[in-house]
């Protein structure tokens, strides 16, 4: 019973977190004894989709329907219930995004499968069961699950794994599904893709602002230490509720879980809520005036002192070291 | 109009979690038991509409008896109708098959749910239903608007928005952003006494992730503090100590 995974195609390429997820898949498939199978969605170059061995697949199953260029949970889900069909797989990875919260849920309805998401550990597999480790209350705990239904669904946490790259390539087949009108349900009207910015979940490293940076208009020393650090930028709740930033970067419990190698903290003071969206984090820098900060109890390094004093010349270090 | 919300009971966000039992239960010992956050904020967005548009919400709950006064919360903030089905919620597909069959009955012209809940983070709940009732679902909107005829609204998709549009029924997973919460006003929460609140028993349903034990994660170590006026040893640190730049 092979391993299926489903790679996401973000507009022609394949990101890391998917590709942390094929990896992931492929650790699944070898202690089961068995094959791992990538499913992708539309136009993709086809040395991509063979490169998928590289991180573990065997298989690429590729269904490439123009019908298919919009993201819709009814007709992805029946792609990736057939790719299960032809395959017999029972066990289905995804990556913890939009994909797999939109699909996975959709599927388990499906097929009667029960779905662990956030997770963290491989699966230790006995029997018919699984049991498996993932982050419960926003990263405050870690939970162990058991999954008893025939079929699994798995959607691991980005940068929880680094895959080990080989050089084998994958074999790649052609797929299809006949889809009817019944299989969509609504119409996308508008895309508004920021395609240079770094994935907030993705993101090694994001810098991350408070309300201590007074105004929106101070973000820009911020936007430029992200940039030279290939970093996304991201914000507490009190910022993203006074409009400063979207609520797309709002890091925190009610917001984005975040859990990179580098979380910058500027100008937030720590409240609970917001440690819990972050502390997933490798290393954690507080940057506050104020040394009670709650923060500074979560951080692996500090500095007391005033972001618009401390940000330039760390921006000016980062370019010297950047060189 | 007839909208209905699946709303779930959850530690108030400030909780410390702790486990008891060996880590295998939850501490609810002083716990401060709330609506859902994000499943308050599509209630609160519904009422919005309801507002301009007319119509009838309903909350619906997958909970024993203890979760009433939430549901009377719900009715303080604006909701007609509560209905409560009897049941211990022990996973997604549980809660989720429990809630598509009662809403079936319901003729709704669309369903909100929380995005997830924020203690359990399952994010399925919506979906599922969306399944199982053969409609539309529309995961993490932080943005809806509903003429009466069609919705639209953004999903944030992996490094984007897209703006889309859909016509009833549909079930939406709401996000923040959508709107803030209210208050209850006195004569909302005066007359969410007596709004009705229907309990039913729940239908035969499978259950297939269940939680073993639970582990609080290691506790940090000492920040090692740089001195604001030496701020670039800071980045030296990250270089070459943490290796993480």
């Amino acid at each position: 019973m092979a391993v299926l995974v489903y790679a996401d195609n973000s507009g022609g390429s394949v990101p890391n977190s998917a590709l942390e997820a094929v990896y992931y898949a492929s650790k699944v498939a070898a202690e089961k004894g068995t094959e791992t199978i990538a499913v992708v969605i539309g136009a993709l170059d086809n040395a991509i989709l063979e490169s998928l061995g590289n991180y573990g697949a065997d298989k690429v199953l590729h269904y490439s329907d123009d019908k298919l260029s919009d993201f819709d949970s009814q007709s992805y889900t029946r792609v990736v219930s057939d790719a299960i069909n032809s395959t017999g797989a029972n066990v289905i990875i995804f990556s913890h995004n939009y994909a797999s919260k939109s699909i996975g849920p959709r599927l388990s309805a499906k097929l009667q499968a029960g779905m662990a998401v956030a997770v963290m550990g491989l699966p230790k597999i006995d029997g018919d069961s699984l049991t498996i480790r993932r982050t419960v209350y926003a990263g405050k705990a870690f939970a162990d699950v058991t999954i008893s239904s025939a079929i699994k669904i798995i959607a691991v946490t980005p940068n929880a794994f680094s895959p080990e790259v080989t050089d084998k390539k994958a074999a790649v087949e052609p797929a299809s599904v006949d889809l009817t009108d019944s299989d969509f349900g609504m119409k996308i009207t508008d895309t508004n893709k920021v395609t240079d910015k770094v994935s907030l979940t993705e993101a090694t490293v994001v810098i991350s602002g408070g309300r201590g940076l007074k105004d929106a208009s101070n973000w820009d020393m911020l936007e430029e230490m992200a940039d030279m650090l290939g970093a996304a930028t991201a914000c507490s709740k009190p910022v993203a509720d006074m409009g400063w930033r979207p609520h797309s970067e709002h890091v925190g419990q009610t917001g984005i879980t975040v859990r990179p190698n580098l979380y910058f903290a500027i100008g937030i003071s720590g409240a609970i809520q917001h440690l819990a969206g972050v502390n997933g984090s490798k290393i954690i820098v507080a940057i506050n005036t104020d040394s009670e900060a709650p923060i500074f109890k979560a951080a692996d390094y500090g500095i007391i002192g005033d972001a618009f004093e401390v940000v330039p010349r760390l921006n000016t270090a980062i370019k010297n070291l950047n060189g | 109009m007839n909208v209905l919300i699946c709303i779930a009971k959850v530690p108030d966000t400030t909780t410390k979690i702790t486990f008891t039992e060996n880590n295998t239960q939850f501490n609810t010992d002083r716990v401060q038991w709330v609506i859902n956050p994000l499943d308050e904020f599509a209630l609160t967005r519904a009422i919005e509409i309801k507002e301009a548009l007319g119509g009838t919400i309903t909350v619906m709950n997958v909970g024993l008896a203890d979760t009433e006064p939430l549901i009377r919360k719900a009715f303080a903030i604006g909701a007609d109708e509560g209905i409560r089905i009897n049941a211990e919620p022990t996973d997604c597909f549980f809660v989720a098959s429990q809630i598509a069959h009662y809403a079936k009955e319901g003729n709704y012209d669309y369903i909100f749910a929380g995005r997830e809940t924020t203690d359990y983070e399952g994010a399925q709940v919506g979906g599922i239903v969306a399944e199982f009732m053969g409609i539309p679902f529309i995961a993490g909107v932080p943005k809806f608007d509903y003429d009466g005829t069609t919705a639209t609204m953004e999903r944030e998709i992996e490094g984007g928005k897209e703006v889309i549009t859909v016509n009833p029924p549909f079930l939406a997973s709401i996000q923040e952003g959508v709107t803030e919460p209210r208050i209850p006003s006195m004569r909302g929460i005066m007359s969410a006494r007596t709004k009705p609140l229907t309990v039913v028993e729940p239908v035969e349903a499978g259950s297939f992730v269940g939680v073993n034990s639970y582990e609080l994660p290691p506790a940090k170590g000492d920040c090692k503090y740089v001195d604001a006026e030496n701020s670039e040893e800071l980045i030296n640190l990250l270089h070459n100590e943490a290796k993480v730049i």
